[in-house]
């Protein structure tokens, strides 16, 4: 029996919203406050959701010691407390919340081997959340 | 097609424990959940329904009938219960949040009648759910 569950996690980062591409003054028109160099910050919540059969013997979709610890190592460690825009993820790439989620499904989807990577869900503030599910459909 | 979500909350304790395993391979996959003396949380239940909407009533489902047969398939069952002893499933089936979510969902499958059953969600935590939405 397939399962979908889902852990949530705590971040803290600054980012600047500006993209080279633009002028001055389309970055501020795109961007507005977020486009400040100086840079600003967010509590961001980070949502990981994983898929699959139920293992009858553990009655588990997968352990959250690996899950917990996974994104500890490979998510938290990397993200928190530091200036989105210096990460590598972020080079020719803005660190708007949608992209942080492609990032972040990114190193799921490619590292992550305890159970199948269903979404990652990212709130910005209490009032925005983004979702990517890898370009398949969100389900709800 | 309208979905509607009903929630409902029970307290609740258990353990993990697999009787085929040593008890060292308890210990290791299930940790502090291994305890035999159990332990509790505070879980929230979310069921949602789907159906179109009726015309003369403007309902997709009865929210007195949904709420009496969470009542008394679940909440009676559950609240204030330690599961691995008091709830029939769970003299086999390991209580986790996953098999929780399943077993909801198979005793209210077949009490409704009006609306389907769309998705069964338990949070254990604020910080931990899962979501079940039967076989498709």
């Amino acid at each position: 029996m397939k399962a979908y569950l889902t852990r949530r996690y705590w971040f803290s980062a600054s980012h600047r919203l500006h993209c080279d591409a633009m002028s001055d003054g389309e970055n501020q028109a795109t961007y507005g406050k977020c486009n400040n160099p100086h840079g600003h910050g967010h509590n961001y919540a980070l949502e990981v959701t994983v898929a699959g059969q139920v293992d009858p013997r553990t009655g588990m979709v997968c352990n959250l010691v690996d899950l917990d610890s996974f994104v500890q190592e490979k998510i938290w460690e990397r993200f928190d407390h530091q200036n989105l825009n210096t990460l590598s993820d972020f080079q020719g790439v803005v660190p708007t919340t949608e992209n942080l989620c492609v990032a972040v499904y990114g190193i799921l989807e490619r590292e992550f081997r305890f159970a199948g990577v269903e979404k990652v869900r990212v709130e910005e503030t209490m009032l925005n959340s983004f979702e990517y599910a890898g370009g398949r459909e969100v389900r709800h | 097609m309208v979905y509607l979500t009903r929630k409902a909350e029970f307290s609740a304790s258990h353990y993990y424990h697999n009787p085929e395993f040593t008890p060292e391979e308890n210990q290791r996959i299930f940790g502090k959940c291994n305890n035999p003396n159990g332990h509790g949380h505070n879980y929230t239940l979310e069921v949602t329904v789907k159906g179109q909407v009726d015309g003369r009533s403007g309902f997709v489902v009865d929210l007195k009938q949904l709420k009496d047969i969470m009542n008394s398939e679940v909440i009676d069952a559950m609240d204030h219960r330690f599961l691995n002893r008091e709830v029939p499933e769970f003299k086999e089936a390991i209580p986790t949040t996953e098999n929780l979510a399943i077993s909801i969902w198979q005793r209210l499958q077949p009490k409704l009648n009006v609306a389907r059953l769309h998705r069964v969600r338990v949070y254990e935590t604020p910080d931990l759910f899962v979501d079940y939405y039967g076989e498709a």
